[in-house]
């Protein structure tokens, strides 16, 4: 029964720590899939502690389904440690990569608009360009609508990265 | 003796050690299953298997059983375990011998069942090339699994299996799959007991939270209509005894789902019934009218709860539960308590007992006067068929009138499952044992197997229909040769009984493929035997018994009773026309519940 308070469907991030174990990647999301979980984004990586990955999993949910998808995660035996990281308390980070048209007539508009987000060129060919760009997600969406009018050839984009804010570890308590 | 492992020890078996000796990897699986204190597997050898089953031949201590189909092995593991306690184990080899085992990895996850499934796999060095009888069996359980474990190094052998039994046994039971490799099993490797346990990321939680508790009490205390909601939870954690003091301290009617049945017993006067879509009209009105749940190693299941949204519409929800993703997962706790019944119940007793004490309870009188006319005016029962054929609820109330509360009854899933829950007396946890989550027809004659093997010493009945016992009765073979004398009850009603039910019900008698010819033609005017049961278990070395007279049936029931020197099956022909009642349809709220076809029962009565 659903719980009625105010409980918005909103993106929330959660930092997953994991045994490195073969398969582990392929529990976490299929769990997702089997409980229809929607998944954002989904980024992993090793830890800080070897044996350890770090999965940073965004989800969009309410606060109820957000606590069943937790307690799921912690049903796994390779999960570790979940933590949700809230924006005003974590930096959350997403790395862009966009081939983007620029012949010589839009080369400087271009390059205009890259130095005002403070973007970088990583690649350069006679008629386009290529883009680095990390941030956070509402930054890399407005660097694309800029540079969409000029013809987007191609985009990669990362799942977000978080990390919270302050001296703090996920890994601290992990081993108590 | 009862093998648990806790928080503290981890370590399933009698914990003997063993110094280091030299082995080969199949070796050092067939130690490990002895340190661990297995006793009986159940499995069929195949290539990728074969060199594991070469030293189990030299093992004094493992009985291995060889099945005829592995869907046989993994239901009669979960028998096994569901009538011991212990780990149930079953053995495959790879490819379709992991992927027979499937359905049964599926069942005992949704029922809990502690299972450890242990498959060959090809040789390493070929994995992902779609090699001779390969299959990803890790990625095709993991989602019917507690855990998988995938093992290439020899060396990991004896931790993987203390892991996996760990695993398996503690907190929330369930299966785990250990597939080996072909090479790993080959190769050289060291033994040593015991191993190191890692499992960073498993902790059960076994104590529930002392403030919650003390919560609940003031709860149970203030409550005008409680009830005890109880789950097969309360017999995994074998807590039924202190269920039992908690139950009596507090006096509330107990109701207790398909998979608890047997954890409170029928015969107890706060015993209100089974619940759910084809639960007792009592005990689904003591959930609909409660202010209270106290709900206890449940889940609200849908076919408990029927529509969700106006399930017991008026109660607060006290949870307890092993496992923490289900509390709140489909009804919002109150008062949610994570922890062992074991522990929870007996602390929960005493903090009723001391708030109890110190205010003034709520009169349950009215309460009780309410669920007692429910009791009486609406007790389960069923009207005699017209077509003059036996009632197939009869005879598997006079099974279990013959056999007792000492005799273990496992059914199938459908109909002749539901009688079986409504007809037969429980009286103690394990007495039975059922496919209640993923329904698997077939379940019946291994798992029999499995409880047989498990409790050699009672009579084991399997209540089968006739269309699941076409799905896995070659165990009739394993059973005749390993001289496991189960019983066979086949209430054969010549058709796919439930199914043909809702087409009664749903789709205007439109029988649709529901019509199995195991007694009578679709018209119901022929006989016809395909296959004839009889001369089908003479062939597997059984004794074939027919019943087709009401009269016959207390005499080929004590004739079955006394064949115990190898299985018996009795092809009980009963009424194609008999349905199950009272029913609450799917999707509809259980307060629509009938008693019998478009008849809904005077909850209020003149009393209220």
């Amino acid at each position: 029964m659903a719980q009625s308070s105010s409980n918005d469907v909103a993106r929330r991030t959660l930092s997953v720590l994991v045994e490195d174990v073969p398969g582990v990647l392929a529990k976490v999301a299929g769990l997702f899939a089997r409980r229809a979980f929607n998944i954002h984004s989904l980024a992993v990586g090793p830890s800080e502690v070897e044996g350890l990955s770090r999965i940073t999993v965004v989800v969009d949910a309410d606060a109820e389904l957000l606590e069943q998808i937790t307690k799921q995660l912690n049903k796994l035996i390779n999960v570790i440690k979940i933590i949700e990281l809230e924006p005003g308390n974590s930096v959350q980070r997403e790395h862009l990569l966009i081939k983007v048209k620029a012949d010589a007539a839009a080369r400087l508009q271009v390059t205009q608009a890259v130095e005002l987000f403070r973007a970088k060129i990583v690649d350069v060919s006679t008629d386009s360009l290529t883009v680095e760009a990390t941030g956070a997600a509402d930054k890399l969406d407005a660097l694309l609508s800029v540079l969409e009018p000029f013809g987007v050839r191609e985009i990669v984009r990362s799942g977000s990265l978080a990390i919270s804010r302050g001296a703090k570890s996920m890994t601290d308590k992990a081993f108590r | 003796m009862l093998t648990t492992t806790t928080a503290e020890t981890r370590l399933y078996g009698p914990g003997r050690s063993v110094a280091p000796e030299p082995v080969t990897g199949s070796q050092a699986i067939i130690r490990s299953l002895e340190e661990l204190g297995v006793t009986d597997v159940f499995g069929i050898p195949g290539g990728a298997i074969l060199p594991t089953y070469d030293p189990l031949m030299d093992s004094e201590q493992i009985n291995h059983i060889l099945v005829r189909h592995e869907q046989g092995a993994g239901h009669a593991a979960q028998g096994y375990a569901m009538v011991t306690g212990e780990v149930g184990v079953c053995f495959a080899t790879s490819g379709p011998g992991a992927t027979n085992l499937v359905t049964a990895i599926a069942d005992a996850h949704m029922d809990s069942v502690p299972m450890v499934a242990i498959t060959g796999q090809v040789n390493a060095a070929v994995i992902g090339t779609d090699a001779f009888q390969e299959a990803d069996i890790v990625g095709i359980a993991t989602p019917i699994t507690k855990h998988t474990f995938l093992v290439t190094d020899p060396d990991q052998i004896p931790q993987v299996m203390a892991e996996a039994f760990h695993i398996a046994s503690s907190g929330r039971p369930g299966p785990v799959l250990v597939d080996i490799t072909k090479s790993a099993q080959a190769a050289q490797t060291t033994f040593s007991w015991p191993p190191k346990i890692g499992l960073n990321g498993y902790k059960p939680t076994s104590k529930g939270h002392p403030k919650q508790i003390r919560e609940a009490a003031k709860l149970i205390a203030a409550s005008h209509r409680p009830v005890f909601y109880v789950g097969g939870g309360l017999i995994k954690a074998e807590a039924a005894e202190e269920f039992r003091t908690l139950a009596e301290t507090v006096g509330a009617p107990v109701v207790n789902t398909l998979m608890a049945r047997g954890a409170f017993p029928d015969s107890h006067p706060l015993n209100v019934g089974m619940p759910g879509m084809h639960g007792s009209v009592s005990a689904v009105a003591a959930l609909q009218q409660a202010d209270l749940l106290i709900t206890l190693g449940a889940r609200f299941d849908d076919r408990v709860t029927g529509q969700l949204d106006s399930f017991a519409p008026e109660a607060k929800v006290i949870h307890a539960d092993v496992d923490p993703a289900e509390i709140s997962k489909n009804r919002s706790a109150d008062v949610p308590i994570v922890g062992s019944l074991k522990s929870i119940i007996p602390e929960l007793t005493t903090a009723c007992t001391e708030v109890f004490a110190s205010t003034e309870r709520p009169d349950l009188n009215p309460w009780w006067t309410r669920l007692n006319r429910l009791l009486e005016t609406y007790p389960l029962g069923w009207t005699e068929p017209e077509d003059g054929a036996i009632a197939p609820q009869k005879v598997i109330q006079r099974i279990g009138a013959a056999s007792g509360p000492e005799a273990v009854y496992v059914a199938g899933v459908g109909q002749h499952q539901m009688w079986a829950a409504q007809f037969v007396g429980y009286e103690r946890p394990r007495q039975w044992l059922n496919s209640g989550g993923l329904g698997t027809m077939g379940y019946s004659v291994p798992a029999a197997m499995g409880a047989a093997v498990g409790n050699p010493d009672r009579t084991v009945w399997a209540i089968d229909g006739d269309g699941c016992f076409q799905m896995t009765n070659q165990e009739l073979a394993t059973c005749a040769i390993n001289n496991i004398p189960i019983k066979v009850a086949v209430i054969n009603n010549s058709s796919l009984g439930m199914v043909r039910q809702w087409q009664t019900l749903f789709y205007e008698s439109r029988y649709s493929n529901t019509d199995l010819n195991t007694a009578l033609n679709p018209s119901g005017e022929e006989v016809v035997r395909i296959p004839d049961f009889v001369k089908l278990a003479e062939a597997y070395g059984c004794v074939g018994l027919r019943c087709e007279r009401d009269e016959d049936i207390d005499s080929v029931i004590a004739q079955a009773l006394e064949i115990n020197d190898r299985p018996v099956v009795v092809d009980f022909v009963v009424s194609r026309d008999s349905m199950v009642w009272p029913m609450v349809p799917a999707g509809v709220s259980n307060s629509d519940i009938q008693v019998a076809r478009n008849l809904t029962p005077d909850f209020d009565g003149e009393d209220d």
